[in-house]
């Protein structure tokens, strides 16, 4: 945490309390934390996202209360909730899109990150934590999507689980340790609930080292630039809170259009039918944010190298801050790098696109939705592995300015709060 | 730059919401078969205001009870369901469903297997509303067994569990009529249906106009009923099945216009507050 | 890198001024956050299904005479009990001014189908209002209920006479169906 602390207690009590357990100080001098002052809308996800985590650990655990963790139980206990407990439908829905809400703003969060170079030194921790919070959220929403026990609960839990079953040599063995039977059963059912009513703690744990590591190092900002001066900063509280709060109110707009108005548009029709082992639905899909990662891993005919490149476009985010050899943070600055980055987002898209479709159908042209998974993979990898080591040592960058302060006084307009800064009015 | 910001945040919630609503059009399932035209009903449900008609799920409720009952169950629904706030029978009199009398009623004209508490032996008596509709086989393997090996689906939750569920249904009823091409054989107890997954159904078709088989009787307010057609059945049936999938559909759209006119004030409170806390910035007023 | 045309935090001068716009914003905060607070709380309630699973019809008639029923009812134990004419009479003689919780044995019966009392059956709640345990039949000082966990003695007519129990046993909403059927919610 940078500067020292600024809080003095105004009271005798609250006195008292800081000589004994300074907590009310810790939270002070954390909301008022020295802040970029550029900082623009993109900055805000990170609130939206601490909103949503509350969001679903508040309705999960009043699910909790209403949902049985049994195959014969499970499907009718959701159908109950929806009919009978009071504002039951609320509660559920509100958890199911806000699963869609929080993957969200994560991916809005992350788009932002690459963009601006946040992952680079001395942010590298905070990055892999922040990596690592997705994983346990992805790990997470797919437990939780098994438990309604609808087709796609279970065949979902089906096929991922079998992933598992493609390590080599024990991958059976530990498959069915995994699920407790042969097949995806009652003891599953039951151990993804115990496993998915605790992850989300070890998200809001992480979350708190995730917050902590910022406070050490401090927010990055859109021109990628150390603060240096003292004009560079404002204290987060109230500057950062109001906007957050604006922009909270906003993004919680987008939630309760599909909270209220389309409920099941993020959804599968298809788990409206209660599980059955001898059946399975003719088109199984993921839930939308896993489709890019479902892409890659049909992009290859092995069953192994498909788990492996799945694996593999996650692990590749952890390694980021190694792999993109620029000293600038910025695309702003960077010129050439900033299109390799509009491309890559749109070949996250198309991955998507691909996902959601059967793999020998036409995507357009006569190319099949199977090869437009395969050049979007290779997208994807190459942006990591070839294009952001190269390019940072042969890219030429655009001039940066000297400090946060000379920017808003060159650049007024460029983020939104500067221009009402600018001298001339 | 006020409009700026505004106009930037309604661009990227647009975009936000049309990719999303993008992706779950996409995710929709395949269209019917040989060259069958979907019939898109303007539902009276459909829109941001829409809701149930009363008569059309009264009316439906009887093609349930006369003509699916046979063989199809609505597992979780209740009597008592019927009569809630927005359900087919909910009487303004009668604010607790069970006591509802159309409800009782209704739900007296069904036999529900219950234990008898002296011997533990099973006995049948009439339903009472807070009993659940009653299954109509004992088991799975019962119902395949005497629907030539398909078991017929609950219904409560049908329309929610078919992509547009409203379409799907009301389509699947009159398809049967669609002419059946060349090269489609059918084993014995399936029929041609191209709305169906496959174009195979177990089921026969159901609604027919024989004389005198089915007649709408006066609904509740005593209006007189539409004849009853096979598209005004399959369209009532739906209305019924509709309502059974989603009972909370008028609550939930008046909460939301709710909602989405709070967060609009808040948002605008919220963003010229930020406007003032940020014009102390302003060197005028430093 | 002059520090000129930007002006930090610290050199504002706050007038301390708490405009209208932070109140509204504020005031439609907290009634948003109040507004979700009541379903979070709400849904804890007794769901419609639960609320529909009110009544019980009982045969009074098999019981014999000092003999008790129990019967569930809305997950608590229902005692019925048909009284012998010594525990009726025990029940009557009594002078209720001296009761922890007064009570006639008659205003805690119903009457039948045909308007008249019928005192040989006792139906009450089987839960003592001390802490909630079921107290044990024909035991206790009053030949009554006994209730084994805090040692609260009830009479004849289910009425508390000694021990830490508040209140007599409580007698459910119930009415005769007909001469020996009762309903119970």
């Amino acid at each position: 945490m940078s500067g020292h602390s600024t809080y003095e207690p105004k009271w005798a009590a609250a006195r008292w309390m800081d000589q004994r357990l300074p907590i009310v100080r810790m939270g002070a001098d954390f909301i008022m934390m020295p802040t970029p002052r550029n900082l623009n809308y993109w900055w805000t996800f990170g609130g939206i996202l601490l909103l949503c985590l509350v969001i679903q650990i508040v309705t999960g655990v009043i699910l909790g209360m209403h949902y049985v963790a049994h195959v014969d139980h499970a499907f009718d206990s959701v159908q109950r909730i929806r009919r009978d407990v009071p504002y039951g439908w609320l509660m559920q829905s509100t958890h199911a899109v806000g699963a869609s809400m929080f993957f969200l703003a994560v991916y809005m969060h992350m788009f932002r990150g690459l963009y601006y170079g946040s992952y680079k030194a001395p942010r590298e921790v905070l990055w892999i934590i922040g990596c690592l919070i997705y994983l346990v959220m992805m790990a997470t929403a797919f437990l939780g999507y098994t438990l309604p026990w609808g087709q796609m609960s279970f065949w979902g839990a089906t096929v991922i689980t079998g992933f598992f079953g493609a390590v080599p040599v024990v991958g059976e063995s530990l498959q069915q340790w995994l699920l407790g039977g042969y097949a995806v059963d009652n003891a599953t059912l039951n151990r993804f609930y115990s496993l998915h009513y605790l992850l989300p703690f070890i998200i809001a744990a992480l979350s708190g080292l995730h917050v902590w590591a910022l406070h050490v190092t401090g927010s990055s900002n859109p021109i990628g630039v150390s603060n240096k001066v003292k004009t560079d900063t404002l204290p987060f509280h109230p500057y950062f809170t109001v906007k957050d709060m604006f922009a909270v109110a906003v993004f919680l707009m987008i939630f309760a259009f599909f909270l209220f108005y389309l409920p099941d548009a993020l959804g599968h029709a298809d788990n409206y039918i209660k599980a059955d082992p001898l059946k399975t639905p003719p088109h199984i899909v993921p839930e939308w944010y896993f489709l890019p990662f479902y892409a890659i891993l049909r992009a290859v005919p092995d069953k192994l190298a498909g788990i492996l490149l799945m694996i593999g476009a996650i692990a590749v985010l952890f390694v980021l801050p190694w792999l993109d050899t620029s000293k600038v943070r910025s695309m702003r600055f960077r010129p050439i790098a900033r299109w390799f980055f509009f491309i890559f987002v749109f070949f996250c898209f198309i991955l998507g696109w691909c996902g959601a479709e059967t793999p020998d159908d036409e995507a357009f042209l006569g190319l099949s939705f199977y090869r437009l998974s395969q050049i979007s993979t290779l997208y994807y990898f190459a942006y990591f592995l070839v294009i952001l080591p190269i390019l940072g040592l042969i890219e030429d960058p655009k001039e940066r300015p000297a400090s946060i302060t000379q920017s808003i006084l060159d650049y007024g307009d460029k983020p939104e709060p500067e221009k009402v800064l600018a001298p001339a009015e | 730059m006020a409009f700026k910001t505004v106009r930037n945040l309604i661009i990227a919630g647009g975009i936000a919401a049309a990719s999303l609503t993008g992706i779950a059009i996409a995710a929709g399932g395949s269209g019917p078969a040989d060259g069958y035209k979907m019939i898109h009903k303007h539902w009276h449900w459909s829109g941001v205001t829409g809701s149930y008609d009363v008569a059309a799920m009264q009316r439906g409720y009887n093609v349930y009870a006369q003509v699916c009952r046979s063989c199809h169950n609505l597992d979780h629904l209740a009597f008592r369901h019927l009569g809630d706030k927005g359900g087919p029978f909910y009487d303004e009199y009668y604010k607790n469903p069970n006591d509802n009398p159309l409800v009782k009623n209704i739900a007296a004209e069904y036999e529900v297997i219950d234990v008898n508490p002296e011997d533990g032996s099973e006995v049948s008596r009439p339903g009472i509303p807070a009993d659940y509709f009653p299954p109509i086989y004992r088991n799975n393997a019962e119902a395949a067994y005497v629907n030539n090996g398909a078991v017929p689906p609950d219904l409560s939750v049908m329309v929610k569990a078919r992509n547009n569920g409203a379409d799907y249904m009301y389509n699947l009823l009159l398809a049967y009529s669609h002419p059946q091409p060349e090269g489609i054989t059918l084993s014995t107890g399936q029929y041609y249906n191209p709305v169906m997954e496959g174009s195979k159904i177990a089921m026969p078709p159901q609604l027919q106009p024989q004389e005198g088989v089915f007649e709408y009787q006066s609904d509740t307010e005593g209006q007189n009923p539409p004849e009853a057609t096979i598209e005004q059945m399959a369209a009532d049936v739906t209305e019924f099945l509709a309502w059974s999938a989603d009972p909370k559909l008028a609550v939930r759209k008046e909460a939301g216009l709710m909602s989405m006119v709070y967060l609009l004030i808040l948002s605008v409170l919220l963003w010229l507050s930020y406007k003032r806390i940020w014009r102390r910035l302003k060197p005028s007023e430093g | 890198m002059a520090e000129t045309g930007l002006i930090h935090h610290d050199d504002i001068v706050d007038d301390g001024k708490r405009d209208f716009i932070f109140l509204a914003a504020g005031a439609a905060g907290a009634l948003g956050a109040a507004s979700i607070v009541w379903p979070l709380l709400a849904q804890m309630g007794k769901a419609a299904d639960t609320l529909a699973l009110g009544s019980i019809d009982i045969d009074v008639g098999k019981i014999g005479e000092g003999e008790q029923l129990k019967v569930l009812w809305r997950g608590a134990p229902v005692f019925v009990r048909h009284r012998t004419a010594a525990e009726i009479a025990e029940a009557e003689d009594v002078n209720i001014d001296i009761l922890p919780d007064p009570a006639t044995d008659d205003s805690r019966l119903v009457p039948g189908p045909d308007g008249n009392l019928k005192p040989q059956y006792l139906v009450m709640v089987g839960v003592c209002t001390h802490f909630g345990c079921v107290p044990v039949g024909e035991a206790g000082d009053y030949d009554g209920w006994y209730c084994p966990c805090h040692g609260s003695h009830y009479d004849t007519s289910g009425r508390i006479r000694k021990g830490p129990a508040p209140r007599n046993l409580v007698v459910p909403p119930y009415a005769y169906t007909s001469d020996t059927v009762i309903k119970v919610g």
